[in-house]
Formats: structure tokens, C-alpha cells, sequence
């Protein structure tokens, strides 16, 4: 019950926050739209597989919800940040068709060399990606209002939680599937899988693509909030702190990745802030104390509390 | 009378090891087959060229009229052909139940991507499945916690599920206590029986292939060096000093 509840705990949190503080909103909305990223990358953990390039998909979201807004003055943000998850949709199944076939390090490797490529094609085509300097986008309309940046960043923070409820529920229930079962299945023994009569390619592909989906949006929200696209939202750091927040927050729910990018990037906000220059450092110690305490994350923890607070039978 | 399982010319080499030399086998539907022989002999490699998990040099496999040579593992398992192994092949982070309903969902070909794994499959089957190989009570345990007798009974339910026409068996007793080998071997035999599952299981243990058995085959350097009643192949010369050490 308190994981189930815990995604509604953070969307109302976020918000109340957001809205007594302001200067919260960005950050928040920045930590959220990482959380579903991470969210994506976690899907892969559970079978697995580590993957060092899903900012690849995050960025491509990102640079479609940019160029789109840019084409398109007036593109409801809404159809931006759908166009966000489909354009992760379809880099996720055209490159899905062949990354499901590789497990371990040359998986995770792949992905880091296509996100490279991507990095490397978005800082050389300046005339068609800005370069290095990226690309700027105006404050698209919202359901058909143009907002100030105050009721953007609201509306935006208020989309942000709705989405943290919504891929909390949606993927709960993926875990729980045939195919989430499947999914899980991959990471000890996918050889019974077969032997079951299942493809273990097709449900990799499936979790792949969910995967690149989630990191679509969230590269859209990103664009959004940032109204700025770079190529470092590809670069392998970026991917890197997926997998950390993902490895922080644990993947037994997926409320994990959220609670995972909050930390993160509050620890980051706050460790830039009183150690500049060091921040690396304290997110370095925080992983290497959390591999120790916790290494099942953050969820596993919370789950743990849950068990705890059951009257006994 | 058509063969359920047959195979010609079975070929297989590892480099200048002949693990399979030209096989000519063939398995009649409602037969318990025991396979022995030595470590090394090619029990396991007939099996994996069988489930499609290594491909022959060399002959051809077909089941039920259909060949079977080239297909995957994943085909072979559809035109039914079940399996257990050796080192029990089981999901260690899902427990004992959620292993058999993933199985049974297979079976039905429900892949949801919403709808919960229970919901996707018959209750009453997967408890009925559990009880007839005893592991009803350890529904809810994770796989990885259970003993190796129940991880190979999961191992050969988690098949047998599948409604399999021929279950084909690697060693099922090894690694079981000597006391507890009749016993398990009674709960899957009773449980095949139940389901008119025609049967091969590799066996060192001669009172269980004697027990177990209709038929026997002797495999000695990758070819069967004897075949038929349990009692004929057991008394064959060169069965009992390569193969029985007598």
C-alpha cells in the first residue's frame, strides 16, 4: 500500500513545494522528467541488461519537441511532449530490432556507441542542430493558452506529477504482466524461457521500446522547461546518471526511478551549491554508501518499511 | 505406425570428439524411454540436438511426422516437445507459482502487457499442477530458496504444463538424495501418467530405470549401443561392463 501510494505522495509533494516556492518549480520539474528517464533505464535493469546510452533517446525526444515548436509556433505543448514519447517510440523499435539480440556489456556498449553517434552528428550539423550551442525553442501554448512563465512552469510541473502517477500505475502493472514476468524472467534464465515457448528477443523488445518511450518524454519535458536542446543531453554522462538514479531509487517499484532522480538531483543542487567544484564527489560517496546499506535502492527500503508496518497476521 | 520421435543418420562432432554417430532412433507414442550410459557417452547431446538447442552435422530429427532438424528451441516447444534439465532451469527471482503461471501462460499464449499474470491464467490448473508434484505448499516461496529436490520437480512441472505430447528428462534424480529418488520419481511418473505424456529420462541409477522404464537405451561414444526391454538391455554384455561397470 505505501508504494502504491508513494507516486501520489511525490506528485502532491511536488506540487505543494512548487507552489509555495517557486524557484522550486524548475528543479523539480527537471528532477521529474530525469525520474523518467531513469524510469526507462530501470525497465532494462529488471532484465538484466545496463544500458550506457538511453540519453541517446532522451536527447532525439528533446530535439524533436524543439524543432517541432521551432517549425510549428504554434504546437500545443501537449502534441509536443506526445511528439517527445513517439519519436522515442520509434527510435526505440528501429533500434530495438537489433540491440535485443546483445546482453551484458556488448549491450550495454551498443547503446553507449549509438548515443555517441548521435552526440557526434547533433555538435557537427550546425546548420541543422545548432551545433554545440544547441537549439532554443519559444514557450509553446498550453491546450491552447499562451502562458507567462510562471503559469507555464506550473502548468508543466502539474503535467510532470500527473505523469509520475500515471507511468507508476502503468508500469506496476507492466511488472506485473505475463510480459513484465517475462521481462524478469530474462535476467536468470532466459534459456527456460525459451523452453517455455516464449521469445525472449520479443519481450526484450518490448521493454526496450517502453524504455525509449519513457525517455521520449522525457527529453520532451526537458525541451520544454529548458526551452534550450544540447547535444549533452546525449552525451554518456548524462546516461551514466540515468543508470545512477535508477541503481538509487531500485527498481522493485517504479516509483524508485522518482525518488531516485529527487535525491539525485537535490543532492547535485545542494552539492554544487556548498562544495562547488566537488559535487562529484558527494554523489560519488552517496553511491558507494548506498551499495553498501541499501543496495536494492531506495524503494527496496520503503517496501521493507511497508512490510514492517503490516499487523501481524 | 508412425514414430512420435524420430531420428536418421544423427550426427554430431566436437571437433574430432563424436558426440552423436548417426543415430537411428525412433520412439513410439505412450513409451518411457530410459536413456543410460557413461559421462560422456552423448546422453545430453542427443537431448540438446532433440530441443533444438545444439543443431547435428549431420540427419534429421522429426517429431509427430514434421522435421524438426533446423527449427529453434522456442518452435520445438510449440509442436510439443517439453524439457527439464539436468541443473534445474528455473526463474530465481519469481516464485514457485508465478514460475507455473508464467508457463501456463505461454501455453494459452496470453502476453498481456497490463493485466496481472494471475488474471491471465486458470487459477484451478496452476493449484492442481502445484498439488500433483507436491509443491502446493511452497506456492509462494521464491525459487531460489528451494531444495534441489523441488527445484527439479518445478523444473519438470513448469514443462508438463506446457501439455507437452513427449517430456523429455536430463537426469532427473541427480543431485537427490538416495532415499528420495523412488519418490520422485513415483510423483512424476504418476504425474505423466495422469497426462498420457509419453516420456525419456537419462538415468544412472539402474533400480530406477528398471522401475521406471518400458524401454532402454544404451548409449555408449555417441551411439546406442543397445535398445529394448529393460531387462534385455541390462543383461547386454558390453551395456554391463561399459556402461553398469559389472
Amino acid at each position: 500500500m505505501l508504494l502504491k501510494l508513494t507516486p501520489w505522495l511525490i506528485a502532491a509533494l511536488a506540487l505543494g513545494l512548487g507552489l509555495l516556492f517557486p524557484w522550486l518549480k524548475t528543479p523539480l520539474i527537471i528532477a521529474l522528467s530525469y525520474g523518467l528517464s531513469a524510469l526507462g533505464v530501470s525497465i532494462l535493469i529488471r532484465a538484466g541488461q545496463v544500458s550506457f546510452g538511453h540519453a541517446g533517446f532522451t536527447c532525439l525526444g528533446g530535439y524533436a519537441v524543439v524543432a517541432a515548436a521551432r517549425a510549428w509556433p504554434q504546437a500545443d505543448g501537449m502534441v509536443l511532449l506526445a511528439l517527445g514519447g513517439a519519436v522515442g517510440l520509434l527510435a526505440g523499435a528501429i533500434t530495438g530490432l537489433f540491440m535485443v539480440r546483445y546482453r551484458g556489456i556488448f549491450f550495454g556498449m551498443l547503446n553507449l556507441a549509438l548515443s555517441m553517434v548521435l552526440f557526434a552528428l547533433l555538435g557537427k550539423f550546425y546548420n541543422l542542430t545548432g551545433g554545440t550551442d544547441g537549439l532554443r525553442m519559444e514557450r509553446p501554448p498550453f491546450f491552447g493558452q499562451v502562458l507567462e512563465r510562471a503559469g507555464f512552469e506550473t502548468v508543466l510541473l502539474a503535467l510532470s506529477s500527473v505523469l509520475v502517477v500515471l507511468t507508476c500505475w502503468l508500469l506496476a502493472r507492466f511488472y506485473a504482466s505475463p510480459t513484465g514476468h517475462g521481462l524478469n524472467a530474462i535476467k536468470s534464465n532466459e534459456v527456460r524461457l525459451e523452453y517455455l515457448g516464449i521469445s525472449a528477443k520479443r519481450v526484450f523488445f518490448t521493454g526496450y521500446v517502453m524504455s525509449a518511450v519513457l525517455c521520449g518524454f522525457s527529453g520532451g519535458m526537458f525541451a520544454l522547461i529548458q526551452g534550450l536542446v544540447t547535444p549533452e543531453m546525449g552525451y554518456w554522462v548524462r546516461s551514466g546518471e540515468y543508470v545512477f538514479i535508477a541503481v538509487l531509487g531500485g527498481t522493485l517499484h517504479p516509483v524508485g526511478a522518482f525518488l531516485g532522480a529527487i535525491v539525485f538531483e537535490f543532492l547535485k543542487l545542494f552539492a554544487a551549491a556548498a562544495l562547488t567544484g566537488v559535487w562529484q564527489l558527494v554523489i560519488g560517496v552517496v553511491l558507494l554508501i548506498l551499495i553498501f546499506v541499501a543496495p536494492a535502492g531506495l524503494v527496496a527500503g520503503l517496501a521493507r518499511l511497508a512490510a514492517t508496518k503490516k499487523p501481524a497476521p | 505406425m508412425t514414430s512420435l520421435l524420430q531420428t536418421r543418420g544423427l550426427t554430431l562432432s566436437f571437433g574430432g570428439v563424436v558426440a552423436a554417430d548417426g543415430i537411428d532412433f525412433d520412439l513410439q507414442a505412450g513409451e518411457r524411454l530410459a536413456v543410460i550410459g557413461a559421462n560422456g557417452a552423448g546422453k545430453t547431446t542427443f537431448i540438446n540436438m532433440v530441443t533444438g538447442y545444439i543443431k547435428p552435422t549431420a540427419g534429421t530429427i522429426s517429431f509427430d511426422g514434421k522435421d524438426i532438424t533446423a527449427l529453434h528451441p522456442r518452435q520445438i516447444v510449440q509442436l510439443g516437445i517439453g524439457r527439464s534439465f539436468q541443473l534445474p532451469q528455473l526463474f530465481l527471482e519469481q516464485t514457485v507459482r508465478e514460475s507455473v503461471e508464467l508457463a501456463v501462460a505461454a501455453r494459452l499464449k496470453r502476453f498481456s502487457l497490463f493485466k496481472p499474470l494471475e488474471a491471465c491464467v486458470p487459477a484451478a490448473e496452476i493449484t492442481q499442477s502445484l498439488a500433483l508434484v507436491g509443491l502446493r505448499e511452497r506456492e509462494h516461496d521464491l525459487c531460489s530458496s528451494l531444495p534441489e529436490g523441488h527445484r527439479k520437480l518445478l523444473d519438470i512441472v513448469m514443462a508438463l504444463v506446457l501439455q507437452p505430447k513427449l517430456l523429455i528428462m536430463d537426469e532427473p534424480t541427480s543431485g537427490v538424495a538416495a532415499d528420495e529418488k523412488h519418490r520422485l520419481m513415483a510423483t512424476i511418473m504418476h504425474a505423466l501418467d495422469q497426462r498420457g505424456v509419453t516420456s525419456i529420462f537419462v538415468e544412472h541409477d539402474a533400480d530406477i530405470v528398471a522401475q521406471y522404464a518400458t524401454r532402454v537405451a544404451a548409449w555408449i561414444s555417441g551411439r546406442i549401443a543397445a535398445d529394448g526391454a529393460p531387462e534385455t538391455v541390462m543383461a547386454n554384455e558390453e551395456v554391463r561392463s561399459v556402461v553398469l561397470g559389472h
